[in-house]
């Protein structure tokens, strides 16, 4: 395989981590407002997520310096056409960061109410304009013979890119919900787990009519055939049937499957977009493509090595992370964190 | 009506948010190490109050870190949002340490500060004391992949031109080049400045208000055994850097001294009116210091600086007709407002020492409402620097090879950059309202009582 393709992969398995991993953090937040009962259990909710949302959110940074790096044509034009779009999302992010760190910083509960308010709704529209973007990559968006985008704002939404939107968002929030039915225990685990076969069926019909229509999308109005796009995306509603089934009884398993379902979705719009990385509509020609966009080949060698020692260390101490933090939360448990911001006391 | 351009608008918004992003990078860069130590005398004696200073200082660490992580996100983003001409030219050389950056520092960063805030009950003592040191270690090398990337553009190697882009030919040149080297050194310390002043300040405070005295006397002699010899080596540091500039910048050196003509050996201009624009080269009023320029710029009593007329000349020769000046006001300016700054906080660090050794640290109130206002000089000190040192290469965005007129994106109207503008001054403004009520809330904070006054005194207070 060239460097080219190769590193067209491995982009696409940094955006499949962050969302696999942001993905139910997203979710966490999305559920904020509607599951818990009492500010011990939004405590807990908030903390299943506390440790690791951090570690998550670096897979975005990694998958965007790692776009600059090895296709600067491909980051330029996204980031630049997508401007407003990704104004938004650094809006949603940034206020969802500030709600980890600052919520608990104050007892007044106008304030808790407000910082909680800005995790979901942070959560909520970053899902949405993620989605929104990154189905337009596929669906096509004005180019000219630059790559420079040449459109507006209302250009990236198409119906497919706000189905792709809400696809996300009921993706997450089930992901959110079978995240927690592993993390939390007593009342609010009952709840976690109805609230989480309800969302199975929104996240199972919208999923499934994403995955197919992006098969379709492909090959109408990017040159694709039917396979390879077709495989990843029958997986991928597979999953997403599993996670439902086994949602009712399996929780574990469940969480595996929306964990699946949201890395196939990932990379059946990948899989669809390749070769190119950026389609051009109305002018199909001037779309980018893993040649045309993509560094030279010394860098993407630099860059092969430095990902081949830093990725799987990451992974092992990300691993190690989730594992350290594997254990439940209650509402009786006293949380490691202090609900108050003074109240915890070390084991000393 | 003419109204800022494309270019000035998308100058404008990198020079906010990157200015802001910096106001609390380098605080967590030296605080970092600090709560570390801290936490290590606590681990190695298991005295009490070195935990409740680690407890103490590390919250007003993860407040200010919380807003480094969120505009460091606009700061990555933004090249290719705003400069997507810039981005296509140099994603060849400047994307990769961006990318190591991510890969080795940042991930190692984010995650292993998280296992520190909630690992206190969940990891052993020294495995959850290691996680805080790996967490700083991360910070510090996440500077030096960001200066890499950074210094390329003040000083660019190991890369040649094809098609009208640079693309990289040698990794280990850019990682060792020598001005990121010395950026690096210059930064570093300039966070542990941050960190040990803010920190010297806020004891000085509590010694103001007469509370926890014992505890914050630990404190500040921690502080001021980094503060001292950090804004010392600074001030050499500092000089040392100056030279790196000559070599590969000489129109900011001439113009951070408004040094129009060619001289040797030449005078230190310590202050002057007027002389700061080609049709007013000559100052009215200046007060200057024989040889020391030649000293400072080039490492001799007797060397030569290149004047802005005749650099001009030369780049004109070079790259064609335009101006190759940079504004000489800011510059000059900029340059003594760090320069001051740095003695400023040297002589704060000593004094506060002296007094310290004396035993009358506690009771100097002039000298402590003076370290008190010092904390805003790391911050003047850091904003005057990077303003020296991104609008001292002007009109270069990647010196002498890209200009920063022609490197920001044709497809971002000065429409959408009027929004974006007005949209992060709104949203900053607001954030640093409110880390400012929560860093004043919790630095004023008595280190073992909470802020609604409900916890038993006893207890190692303030979680996170």
């Amino acid at each position: 395989m060239d460097l080219e393709s190769l590193w067209f992969g491995i982009i696409v398995f940094f955006w499949s981590a962050y969302f696999l991993l942001e993905g139910f953090d997203f979710g966490v937040g999305m559920l904020l407002p509607f599951v818990p009962k009492n500010e011990a259990e939004r405590n807990v909710q908030i903390e299943t997520i506390g440790p690791v949302w951090d570690g998550n959110e670096v897979w975005l940074v990694i998958a965007g310096a790692a776009t600059f790096a090895a296709f600067p044509a491909w980051y330029a034009s996204m980031f630049s056409g997508f401007y407003l779009a990704l104004l938004l999302v650094l809006f949603f992010l940034i206020i969802r960061v500030l709600s980890f760190e600052w919520r608990a910083k104050s007892t007044s509960p106008g304030w808790r109410a407000v910082w909680l308010l800005a995790n979901a709704v942070g959560s909520y529209g970053a899902a949405l304009i993620w989605g929104v973007g990154l189905a337009s990559l596929l669906y096509g968006v004005p180019l000219d013979s630059d790559g420079d985008f040449t459109g507006t704002f209302w250009d990236l939404f198409s119906p497919f890119s706000v189905l792709a939107g809400i696809t996300f968002i009921a993706l997450f929030a089930f992901h959110g919900a079978t995240f927690l039915t592993l993390r939390t225990t007593g009342a609010l685990l009952e709840r976690v787990a109805a609230r989480a076969r309800v969302l199975s069926i929104p996240a199972l019909v919208l999923g499934a009519a994403f995955l197919a229509t992006t098969v379709g999308v492909a090959m109408h109005r990017n040159d694709k055939d039917l396979f390879p796009p077709v495989l990843p995306a029958a997986l991928g509603i597979a999953a997403l049937l599993l996670a439902a089934i086994l949602v009712r009884g399996r929780s574990g398993w469940a969480f595996v499957m929306t964990a699946l379902g949201t890395v196939l979705t990932v990379v059946t719009l990948f899989t669809s977009l390749y070769p190119r990385v950026m389609v051009s509509d109305p002018t199909f020609g001037n779309s980018l493509t893993v040649e045309n966009a993509a560094s030279a080949h010394y860098t993407l060698a630099v860059l092969s090595v430095v990902a081949l020692i830093t990725v799987p260390i990451v992974l092992l101490y990300q691993a190690w992370a989730y594992r350290v933090f594997r254990h439940r939360l209650g509402g009786d448990e006293p949380a490691s964190t202090p609900a108050a911001p003074v109240s915890t006391q070390p084991e000393v | 009506m003419t109204l800022a351009s494309a270019v000035d608008l998308a100058r404008l918004q990198f020079a906010t948010t990157s200015i802001y992003h910096f106001f609390f990078v380098p605080l967590t860069l030296g605080l970092g190490p600090l709560v570390a130590i801290m936490q290590t005398i606590w681990h190695r004696t298991r005295n009490e109050s070195w935990l409740r200073l680690t407890r103490f200082f590390g919250t007003l660490l993860l407040i200010n870190f919380a807003i480094g992580v969120a505009t460091g996100l606009v700061q990555e983003f933004e090249f290719g949002m705003n400069w997507s001409v810039y981005s296509r030219f140099v994603g060849n050389v400047f994307g990769a340490p961006l990318a190591m950056e991510g890969l080795g520092a940042f991930a190692l960063e984010a995650t292993f500060l998280g296992l520190w805030i909630f690992g206190w009950n969940r990891l052993s003592p020294r495995l959850h004391l290691a996680t805080l040191w790996i967490a700083v270690l991360g910070t510090w090398m996440s500077g030096y992949f960001i200066l890499v990337a950074n210094s390329w553009m003040q000083q660019p190697v190991g890369y040649k031109m094809v098609d009208g882009e640079a693309q990289l030919t040698s990794v280990s040149a850019l990682l060792s080049n020598g001005f990121a080297l010395r950026a690096y050194v210059h930064t570093m310390l300039a966070g542990l400045i941050f960190g040990s002043i803010v920190m010297f300040g806020i004891c000085c405070w509590h010694f103001l208000r007469g509370r926890e005295v014992d505890l914050f006397r630990s404190a500040a002699k921690l502080a001021l055994i980094v503060a001292v010899p950090a804004t010392l080596l600074q001030l050499v540091v500092g000089n040392r850097f100056g030279e790196a500039v000559t070599s590969a910048q000489g129109m900011k050196i001439a113009a951070s001294e408004a040094q129009w003509n060619t001289c040797q050996p030449c005078g230190f201009s310590v202050f002057q009116i007027g002389g700061f624009t080609a049709d007013d080269q000559t100052p009215k009023f200046a007060i200057t210091i024989p040889r020391l320029l030649s000293y400072m710029a080039t490492g001799s009593f007797d060397g030569q600086v290149q004047g802005l007329n005749q650099l001009q000349q030369q780049e004109q020769r070079a790259y064609g007709r335009d101006n190759y000046i940079p504004d000489v006001r800011v510059i000059y300016w900029s340059m003594r407002v760090m320069a001051i700054a740095g003695v400023v906080m040297f002589l704060v660090a000593a004094v506060g020492a002296w007094l310290y050794w004396k035993r009358k640290l506690e009771r100097a109130r002039w000298f402590l409402w003076t370290a008190v206002v010092a904390m805003a000089l790391p911050y003047i000190a850091a904003t005057a620097g990077w303003i020296l040192t991104e609008m001292g290469r002007q009109p270069w965005i990647v010196q002498g090879l890209l200009k920063t007129a022609d490197a920001n994106s044709p497809s971002v109207s000065t429409t959408w950059l009027a929004i974006s503008l007005s949209f992060f001054i709104t949203l900053y403004v607001a954030l640093l309202v409110v880390d400012v009520w929560l860093m004043r809330r919790y630095a004023r904070l008595d280190a073992s009582a909470d802020p609604e006054g409900d916890a038993p005194a006893a207890a190692p207070a303030v979680g996170y």
